[in-house]
């Protein structure tokens, strides 16, 4: 379990690679030939437009959804992930984009819901014990942990969210839009606890539409487009070259819109 | 931020207010009460009013003796109503209790004075029917996603018929006056110096516990509950229980039925408060996908609160036989529903799940009892009595509603 000299894997040791993975849905290709490799103590983005498969993908790392054809190797074992326990038993946590914590239990209770301490005489002292070290670890300033949910703000429920998915000593953690409903101050609290989950050597993979909050924690940002890779980018690329990938270079909505205003214009003259 | 040398782990947030001393504490309950956690405060304006009332049309109210014989009711619904807990706890319903009651105690009459099973026997099968029940209602729940609603609505309808066909068409069934079911059921006391005794326990068990807590808490470096604020707690607490043991020993004592009651509601309030399956049932009825995410079996936790539920109306029905030594095709028919229902929410536990605790049955079957008591000592018509109970059932839920309103504008949920 999480512990401030636990390290999780060597830096930059490869910890999750995809190859060729393919997920069909009937006739629908959701993802097709995805590549993916996720190294420790490294943040990966995921951007795509909507329907580019990003949600897909992040089931399927889940164990939510199980790949068509492709090969998932972790830690350098081939696996399958049959169901979202056999992935976090494995190491890989997922925090939903809904956060799913219980508002009327107070945070001690949601950290270790479902793998409380001693079952039949439950180790309050010690889970409140733990539950502080590990908001301390992060640098988390949540007022009391005997408080209950619905009583946090946004970006203190994002943070129960993610100390919640550390307990379980996972490698690999994956956020899906972790900032989506944050105000500002909030979602740089919690690009700063990325950060400081990368630094305890996790791998992270980060879902997000919000280019900035991308740019500002992520080592690799990695395109999907239509179910495809579409290239892989560093923070320091231009916004117009990722927007570009992300919609397509040459065939696009804007770029669609001027062929037709084009043809238009030779109609006219014609 | 100022903070001393070597601030305790839960108290290096400055932006929180900790109330150690009375004082404290006496504004931490109002900032609750004020937040829409009512707790206790209903119940206990409400048993100070019904007291005021009722002895005021009727001293007999009071007197030792007919609180004597109200412990001896509150037993039998309680019990029922402790069962109701759970279900509310996932945010679920179980409607047929009542006749689940009724139907345990037609099998207790047919199997034991008809058929002549020994009576531990036909007790035992009663109950396993009632567990039968309540994991039917599980599996079309959690196979069909049926509503408990429906589901025991329907279950209402079918039990009442097995129970009417069982008793046959002599429709009761007088259980032996000198057997020892009806003497738990009617008669038997706990002895003077051991309910003394017993009225001891609770106070010592809270200040024990306290003190080693504190202690454990105290060695993780976590701040701990005064010393002051236990031992006047438990000063408290014994006294009342105290007190309350020698006025009822007053008139006949303490009935060894309302002792197995609270038996029941303290080992219920255990499992729900610190067991990893209580702390289950919680989270299932705050939030169930949040539960199943976390890799809580939800459809284990539904199939354990039905069965429950069915188990203890079963458990219910038998004492209700035993106190009126017979079983008949009235019996859990008529109030007997709402009454187990009624309790659970007026002691607290909320219609909506992820709210209560197993007190609430104790705390409103003594206020539903104490209604229906002062009553009939007012020699007022049945009709009389079922528009009076409907409408304190009535404002018991309105106050959930509204408190459950203010908690979560407070953000308490």
């Amino acid at each position: 379990m999480a512990g401030s000299t636990h390290i999780a894997a060597q830096r930059g040791e490869r910890i999750l690679s995809l190859r060729g993975v393919s997920k069909k849905f009937g006739a629908v290709s959701a993802l097709t030939e995805i590549d993916l490799d996720v190294h420790a103590g490294e943040v990966v983005a995921l951007v795509g437009d909507n329907g580019a498969g990003k949600s897909t993908l992040v089931k399927v790392l889940a164990g939510v959804h199980q790949p068509t054809s492709g090969t998932v190797e972790f830690m350098g074992r081939q696996v399958t992930m049959d169901s979202p326990a056999a992935a976090l038993n494995m190491g890989i946590a997922t925090v939903f984009q809904d956060l799913a914590l219980c508002e009327n239990l107070d945070v001690v209770a949601n950290l270790f819901l479902g793998h409380e301490l001693s079952p039949w005489r439950l180790d309050e002292v010690q889970m409140e014990v733990r539950a502080w070290t590990l908001l301390k670890e992060l640098a988390a300033r949540i007022p009391s942990v005997r408080e209950p949910i619905a009583s946090l703000s946004g970006g203190q429920r994002q943070t129960v969210a993610i100390a919640r998915s550390l307990l379980l000593d996972p490698k690999i953690i994956m956020l899906d839009e972790p900032t989506a409903a944050l105000g500002v101050a909030q979602t740089a609290e919690v690009l700063n606890l990325i950060e400081r989950v990368r630094d305890r050597g996790l791998g992270v993979i980060i879902i997000s539409h919000n280019m900035e909050d991308v740019r500002a924690v992520a080592d690799r940002i990695v395109v999907l487009r239509l179910g495809r890779n579409n290239g892989v980018f560093t923070p320091e690329t231009s916004n117009q070259e990722l927007v570009a990938a992300i919609t397509g270079a040459t065939e696009n909505a804007v770029s669609r819109r001027n062929e037709r205003r084009d043809a238009e214009a030779r109609g006219e003259t014609a | 931020m100022t903070q001393s040398p070597n601030p305790m782990l839960d108290r290096s947030d400055t932006r929180v207010r900790h109330d150690d001393s009375l004082m404290g504490a006496a504004r931490e309950f109002l900032d609750r009460v004020k937040s829409g956690d009512l707790g206790m405060l209903p119940v206990a304006v409400g048993l100070v009013v019904i007291s005021v009332v009722f002895s005021a049309l009727n001293p007999v109210f009071l007197a030792p003796n007919n609180l004597v014989n109200m412990l001896f009711d509150c037993a039998t619904v309680g019990v029922i109503s402790l069962g109701i807990v759970c279900v509310l706890l996932l945010g679920e319903i179980d409607l047929s209790v009542g006749s689940m009651s009724g139907f345990a105690s037609a099998m207790v009459g047919v199997l034991w004075v008809n058929m002549g099973l020994p009576v531990g026997l036909a007790i035992l099968a009663a109950l396993v029917a009632g567990a039968l029940v309540g994991s039917i209602y599980a599996l079309l729940f959690n196979k069909l996603g049926m509503p408990s609603f429906i589901s025991t609505l329907s279950g209402l309808l079918a039990i009442l018929g097995m129970q009417l066909y069982i008793l046959g068409p002599t429709g009761s069934i007088n259980l032996p006056f000198a057997s020892a079911l009806v003497g738990f059921g009617q008669l038997w006391i706990i002895p003077k110096w051991l309910s003394h005794l017993l009225a001891l326990l609770p106070g010592a068990v809270l200040v024990w516990t306290g003190l080693s807590v504190m202690r454990r808490r105290r060695a993780a470096n976590l701040s701990a509950q005064p010393l002051g604020r236990l031992v006047l707690k438990a000063a408290v607490l014994t006294a009342a229980l105290e007190f309350a043991v020698w006025y009822l020993n007053l008139g006949r004592g303490v009935p060894l039925m309302f002792g197995l009651f609270i038996a029941l509601v303290v080992a219920l309030n255990y499992a729900l408060t610190r067991t990893q399956w209580g702390r289950s049932m919680f989270a299932v009825g705050g939030n169930r996908e949040a539960a199943r995410r976390s890799g809580i079996n939800v459809k284990r936790i539904y199939l354990s609160a039905f069965m429950l539920c069915s188990s203890l109306a079963a458990l219910g029905g038998m004492l209700s036989a035993a106190r009126l030594a017979s079983s008949s095709q009235q019996a859990g028919t008529g109030d007997v529903n709402l009454n187990a229902i009624a309790a659970a929410v007026i002691g607290g536990t909320s219609l909506f799940g992820g709210r209560g605790s197993a007190w609430s049955a104790l705390l409103g079957i003594i206020v539903i009892q104490a209604i229906s008591n002062g009553l009939t000592l007012l020699n007022l018509s049945s009709s009389l009595r079922y528009m009076i109970t409907g409408g304190v059932l009535a404002t018991a839920v309105i106050v959930d509603s509204l408190a459950r309103r203010s908690r979560v504008s407070h953000g308490r949920a």
